[in-house]
């Protein structure tokens, strides 16, 4: 995932790698539900009990937090601060951010502590910003090779966009 | 700012409406919540003070349907209009694929109006963006109340040539959708035309 131009743009073989670090840190956490999200409130990818989750909100609210939490720290004088953290009655949520673009999410209860989170977070952040790091450069290379020219969009008709409004 | 998703196959576009305190953004999204079907929309959240006003934002994603097998998504949100939250509005801009402007018609809110419309450029300059060359539309709400300004007089004011508005009456849906589709499809092309 990275900029083209100033869209967002994944592919199945940089996902697959991003998916399987967010399992990974879902385990080794003790968390209930992982997930990242990019700080316009896209949800990008997540990993275990999502499916009581409204997660499509959740990634919403939680880049308005970051960006909140983001204009109080200028105010401050801050740069920004990279986390937040809720303590809840039964869950609490951890939230950081990896490289200022992508906001990393976990969400745990009493089966974890805030110790282990911390310590999975700050392994699991290093292995993703290194993730977002190849896709930048592979873009790169794709865009310096013209090979983004045969996206999907070069299929996309006007009458296609038309139909999507009957 | 869009996301395109291969992965999941989805494009995620945002649209921002913006417009001076009380002109009815909030309404907008409600109507489009009411009137979409279930398995298209997500959940209405608004964050709002006691007494209804947006504090931060209203968002709602919403289902468009397929185009080559891929997923359209918008993410709706509304800033809050209210003149002391200008920090707040800066920060729902960020990202922004498509703005709509709400439009109060009556005559006492025509300076609202413009002050929010400057508001509105001021805010997308500091992120880099200029109004012009986004999908913009704009929409005259409340046409139904008595004491509103002509449609040709408010268009002159907001309207710096060529955008594409429509009269509404967002308390009964008129005008909404077109409002939406109006946007929405702005964004599709423009999204195409740089891919």
């Amino acid at each position: 995932m990275t900029m083209t131009g100033s869209d967002l743009v994944m592919y199945e073989e940089e996902f697959r790698k991003l998916d399987s670090e967010l399992q990974k840190l879902h385990q080794q956490s003790n968390a209930k539900v992982v997930f990242l999200v990019d700080k316009n409130g896209q949800l990008i990818a997540s990993a275990g009990e999502t499916h009581d989750i409204d997660t499509t909100s959740l990634a919403s609210l939680t880049a308005g937090n970051i960006a909140a939490t983001g204009g109080i720290a200028r105010l401050l004088g801050e740069k920004e601060f990279t986390i937040l953290f809720h303590e809840g009655e039964k869950d609490n949520i951890h939230i950081s951010l990896i490289g200022q673009r992508v906001i990393l999410v976990v969400i745990f209860d009493s089966r974890s502590s805030l110790g282990l989170v911390r310590l999975r977070v700050k392994k699991a952040s290093e292995a993703l910003g290194k993730i977002f790091e190849e896709i930048s450069l592979k873009v790169e290379e794709a865009k310096s090779e013209g090979k983004l020219d045969e996206s999907l969009f070069a299929e996309i008709s006007d009458e296609d966009i038309d139909n999507l409004f009957r | 700012m869009s996301f395109i998703n291969y992965s999941s196959r989805e494009i995620n576009c945002k649209i921002v409406y913006y417009g001076p305190g009380l002109c009815g953004k909030t309404t907008n999204l409600q109507y489009i919540y009411r009137r979409t079907n279930p398995e298209q929309k997500g959940k209405l959240i608004s964050l709002a003070t006691e007494t209804e006003r947006t504090l931060f934002f209203d968002f709602l994603p919403l289902a468009l349907g397929d185009i080559k097998g891929f997923k359209i998504r918008f993410h709706l949100y509304t800033v809050p209009g209210q003149v002391f939250y200008a920090a707040s509005r800066k920060l729902i801009l960020k990202g922004v694929d498509g703005v709509v402007f709400v439009a109060d018609s009556q005559i006492e809110r025509m300076e609202s109006n413009l002050e929010s419309f400057d508001d509105l450029k001021i805010n997308l300059a500091e992120q880099g963006y200029e109004l012009s060359k986004l999908p913009f539309t704009i929409q005259y709400n409340k046409r139904d109340l008595p004491n509103i300004v002509p449609v040709e007089d408010i268009d002159r004011l907001l309207n710096l040539g060529g955008t594409p508005w429509f009269d509404g009456v967002a308390v009964t849906g008129k005008g909404v959708f077109e409002t939406l589709k109006s946007v929405a499809k702005q964004v599709l092309f423009e999204l195409k035309k740089n891919y």
